[in-house]
């Protein structure tokens, strides 16, 4: 563990961040108890819990939290768009929702109250990796229904930072905008650091001209060894935090001033490792899949969402920073085949559902990620079906762009065509493994 | 006078030009001429072999994608205007090139190039009133 900090050791919410064990226990134990009480009303719910003939007042312990049902992802595709939500429409206050594909988004709803939690989580976060009220933050996220745009908004306008709401693209004008209003803080996906990296170090800029000072990811997983290129690259410190959609986007964990990992927010969350398979915790300090129950969420009261994503919640100790809450490794890889890319969610099989739309190739495709430069690239080698070839270049170039927009239409990103002869792509029996991810990203 | 032309599916991967090759030479097929038409991605190879029945069965039967079509094979004078004469010509009645290109060899002054038109019939009727000397296989062949 470390035990020099990097940086000043601030808090936003000193007491809650630093409450002794016991009252951080108790606390979690009422609010367990209340967030039941608001899923119980719930008809998802209300059946899971006949099913199992859980009672919702039978909560006495924490532990009874594995009484409750899992809350899958299909979950909320089934009870679209709205069966999460638990309160009048008029108390809604903020609708958000998942980024980037297609099709339909995940729906999640904030009430007032939500809003202005989440702020404060955000806060945290903000402020244990460096923000200042005094600071200028430049916020790269896209705005829109992603949960990273307006959740850090919120959270940076909470502490009291001036923004620069400049969303993401056009890295020309990104570079512009820092050297010309020079904030000392940057929010974007770390991929999109990695390009403005490329394009400040490349594009003879004065890094005295940029006043970075830090900078908050989120989107999409990254690696220690990206932090390490970064941060030497643009000499800057690189912040890391979680948190889904689904359990109200950003400011779930986050660093300290110690990086020992991501500080759980756990009075208003509880976190659970399990095995994916057998559904049963880990032993403490094991890699297993991340559950996360929200305890003071209104609108949408989620109950243990399994969020497929795989990492360790880390039992040697308090960290030097003070604070009592437990902390959590990166995330290390994903329990089920979804790809982030680009801060996208993609699934292969709305790949698969896009090459079947088109009759010039077979069935038989391989998905391959990698990242050739900083920005990830999928490349999908589809087998041509023989009766579509054409002697005609023209003909052929419809084929590739008649894929392209139809993979385009159903994830909202570009691939890489490559038709290959037939009977030429690895077969599979059984669970076939159709994607290749070259990234090499290690944890 | 329409030649057939055999066209394969080329993968963008070293060694898929020299297998079809290979094939052919295994099977004893001559190949007369053979135009690469490539982007970033893939390519297609466009072929005139002798015995083009037998070349597409020991193609197909290696696995190759193979498309047959009919092109023609018509010498231009070796002149100034002499290809823009024949565009016009093809041109009049309507008839489109989808692609062209040269023969491998030349015979006396004259170029030969390979066309491949949306209607061959319509275009060998155009090419033939203007006098263009339109090759049949056997010619083809015995240079
Ligand atoms: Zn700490």
């Amino acid at each position: 563990m470390n035990t020099v900090p990097v940086i000043e050791n601030r808090f936003w919410q000193h007491d809650a961040e630093c409450m002794p064990r016991p009252q951080l226990e108790s606390l979690q134990l009422q609010r367990l108890r209340e967030a039941v009480a608001r899923a119980s009303a719930l008809p998802f719910y209300q059946k899971k819990f006949k099913e199992s003939g859980f009672s919702p007042d039978s909560i006495k312990t924490l532990d009874d939290i594995r009484r409750l049902p899992f809350t899958l992802k299909a979950d909320f595709r089934d009870n679209y768009p709205l069966g999460f939500v638990a309160v009048p429409r008029s108390e809604v206050s903020r609708f958000q929702g998942t980024s980037g594909t297609t099709g339909k988004p995940t729906w999640t709803a904030y009430t007032r109250g939500d809003v202005d939690r989440w702020a404060d989580l955000c806060a945290r976060f903000l402020v244990s990796g460096g923000l200042r009220p005094e600071h200028t933050v430049q916020i790269s996220f896209g705005f829109g229904l992603f949960t990273g745009g307006f959740g850090l908004h919120n959270g940076i306008q909470r502490v009291g930072a001036a923004i620069i709401p400049i969303s993401s693209g056009n890295s020309a004008r990104q570079i512009m905008t820092m050297q010309d209003l020079r904030p000392e803080v940057l929010i974007c996906t770390p991929s999109y650091a990695l390009k403005l990296m490329d394009d400040i170090l490349s594009g003879n800029i004065d890094r005295a001209s940029i006043a970075l000072e830090h900078a908050h990811f989120g989107g999409e997983p990254w690696t220690e060894s990206m932090r390490e290129r970064i941060e030497s690259g643009l000499g800057i410190r690189c912040w890391n935090n979680y948190g889904m959609a689904e359990c109200g986007g950003p400011g779930i964990a986050g660093e300290c001033a110690y990086r020992n990992g991501m500080h759980i927010q756990e009075d208003h969350y509880i976190f659970e490792v399990i095995d994916p398979d057998t559904l049963e915790p880990v032993k403490p300090g094991e890699k297993g899949e991340i559950v996360v129950t929200p305890l003071t969420r209104e609108a949408m009261p989620v109950l243990r969402y399994r969020t497929r994503d795989i990492g360790i919640v880390y039992d040697d100790g308090e960290c030097p920073c003070g604070r009592t809450t437990r902390r959590m490794s990166r995330i290390m890889g994903r329990t089920d085949d979804m790809l982030i890319i680009r801060g996208v969610n993609v699934f292969p099989s709305q790949i698969e559902s896009a090459l079947m739309q088109c009759k010039a190739v077979s069935p038989h495709y391989m998905i391959e990620v990698s990242r050739p430069k900083a920005l990830d690239e999928i490349t999908v080698h589809i087998e041509m079906e023989p009766s579509f070839f054409s002697d005609s270049m023209r003909e052929m170039q419809q084929i590739r762009e008649n894929i392209d927009r139809a993979i385009y239409g159903a994830t909202g990103l570009h691939m890489v065509i490559n038709l290959v002869s037939p009977n030429t792509l690895e077969r599979f029996e059984g669970k076939s493994k159709r994607v290749k991810d070259l990234r090499n990203l290690k944890f | 006078m329409k030649i057939k032309q055999i066209s394969l599916f080329l993968e963008n991967k070293p060694g898929h030009l020299n297998a079809i090759c290979r094939t052919l030479a295994k099977a004893g097929i001559n190949i007369v001429t053979l135009s690469l038409a490539d982007t970033q991605q893939f390519g297609i190879v466009r072929l005139i072999v002798e015995d083009w029945e037998r070349g597409r069965d020991e193609l197909e039967k290696a696995g190759h994608v193979v498309n047959v079509r009919d092109v023609v094979a018509a010498t231009v004078n070796d002149v100034p205007g002499g290809m823009a004469d024949l565009l016009d010509a093809v041109g009049a009645v309507g008839v489109n090139i989808e692609y062209m290109y040269a023969f491998s060899f030349r015979t006396n002054d004259k170029a030969i190039l390979v066309f491949r038109f949306d209607d061959a019939d319509k275009a060998i009727e155009a090419l033939k009133r203007i006098g263009a000397d339109i090759l049949d296989a056997s010619t083809l062949f015995s240079h």
